[in-house]
């Protein structure tokens, strides 16, 4: 057949699409369950991160099973939702693109040696695209335990800079609420005057040279994220006062 | 191996580097360089990818309608490169997490497909295999030279590992934060093309 006719032309896209799609569809199907639960366990292994127990991605799922014993689902008015499965069906970015009622935000509670940690999922956007992490809180709601963050593009040796540990160290023991417990957040801030962070109750970090927006997108996803559990918070620091 | 064969090879490395000579593939020269690592493991990657697409096109080459076949060359790289990204995100989840949208940057790096273009539609298997090779390594070791000198310079470390020792710091050193920033990429490759030039001068056009 003429190789330069149309009707070769067309047969020849034709099959060519067909077989590149039949292949691509094989693997994507074939491997998508080895895929899936490297993604599980890696959310396992980061949520543990924060709470300071770092393990391989093949022992988390067991860890996590023994030291995560509360998965909650918060609405924005304070309760909780109790009809959602909040590991595997609540999926930040999705909930986030919700009518404020409909939205339920993780929580997760880690009892490690009859200490409590909340473990809060955080999302935004950093400079080409979301970054995302988990922050978990001390008992008191206010003090930073650990932090991790993760990115999907963010430029390598600047922006991405944010999943190291020299990083994510500066966030351990930083207030997030100030004293009359309003919401400050963790500023990644340019102008700290406190590059050794001595000073842990400044609501400040020192940011990243060159990361400049994906530095302010942590400061805003830390904040905004963290306006969701205030009314939750405040009944949890009100059922304790009426504790004591 | 023939020496025209051996010159597949060869020549990509110097006379006809696809980086400071082609100038192509500037674009991955310029975002990937900041880390050694990363520049290793996107030469490796880049290297799969070109060999993999040049056989199948040369192997095609004779059934390749020839008004599609810039089309018919990116469907060949692009499903290449999502068919690798898949298999690691498998198998080797660490890797793929390391190289994140490096994988799909291959597709637009221009050296693949003009490499096809050039190349493999008009030349055998075994040979597209080589020049593929050739053109990978190439593109490699400039961008891992460029990458050395980046990230020791800019962070004081090779491999992510620190190599200027603290006393220098102490003594009042200080990193040049400029080299990890894209336009210093720029500048090294062309400090790299002025040394190659200078001791191959066959390179210079003549005025």
């Amino acid at each position: 057949m003429n190789r330069d006719s149309n009707l070769y032309t067309f047969l020849f896209a034709t099959i060519m699409v067909f077989v590149v799609a039949t292949v691509l569809a094989f693997t994507s199907q074939s491997l998508k369950d080895l895929q899936s639960e490297n993604v599980r366990k890696e959310k396992m292994q980061n949520i543990l991160s924060t709470v300071g127990i770092i393990i391989d991605r093949d022992g988390a799922e067991e860890l996590f099973d023994k030291y995560i014993d509360g998965q909650l689902a918060v609405k924005n008015d304070g309760s909780i939702d109790t009809s959602v499965d909040v590991f595997n069906n609540v999926k930040l970015s999705l909930e986030l693109k919700k009518n404020p009622k409909d939205q339920d935000f993780p929580l997760y509670v880690a009892n490690i040696e009859s200490e409590k940690f909340y473990i809060i999922p955080v999302r935004g956007n950093g400079l080409w695209n979301a970054i995302y992490g988990y922050i978990s809180l001390k008992e008191d709601l206010n003090t930073i335990k650990g932090v991790v963050f993760d990115h999907v593009g963010e430029t390598a040796g600047l922006g991405a800079e944010i999943t190291q540990d020299w990083f994510v160290e500066r966030f351990v023991d930083e207030k997030l609420f100030d004293s009359d417990n309003n919401l400050m957040g963790i500023k990644v801030s340019k102008t700290n005057n406190d590059p050794n962070n001595s000073d842990k109750n400044d609501h400040e970090v020192d940011a990243i040279s060159g990361a400049t927006i994906t530095g302010d997108g942590v400061s805003d996803m830390i904040k905004e994220r963290l306006e969701h559990y205030i009314p939750y918070f405040n009944t949890l620091r009100s059922n304790s006062i009426a504790l004591n | 191996m023939s020496n025209k064969n051996r010159a597949l090879l060869s020549d990509p490395m110097d006379d006809n580097n696809p980086i400071t000579v082609q100038v192509l593939g500037i674009c991955s020269a310029l975002a990937i360089t900041v880390q050694l690592k990363a520049a290793i493991v996107m030469s490796i990657s880049v290297m799969a990818v070109m060999a993999a697409s040049n056989v199948i096109i040369s192997l095609l080459r004779d059934l390749i309608p020839n008004r599609i076949r810039i089309i018919v060359q990116l469907v060949v790289v692009a499903a290449m490169v999502i068919l690798v990204d898949q298999v690691l995100r498998a198998y080797a989840y660490d890797v793929s997490k390391e190289l994140s949208i490096f994988i799909g940057l291959i597709i637009t790096n221009c050296i693949v497909m003009g490499r096809l273009e050039a190349f493999a539609l008009g030349n055998g298997v075994w040979r597209s295999f080589l020049d593929g090779i050739g053109n990978a390594a190439g593109y490699g070791w400039i961008l891992i030279l460029v990458a050395f000198f980046r990230e020791l310079l800019g962070s004081g470390k090779l491999g992510g590992i620190q190599v200027i020792p603290d006393f220098i710091y102490e003594m009042g050193y200080v990193d040049n934060g400029l080299m990890l920033l894209s336009p210093m990429a720029l500048i090294t490759v062309g400090i790299i093309i002025w040394i190659q030039r200078s001791r191959n001068r066959k390179l210079i056009e003549q005025a």
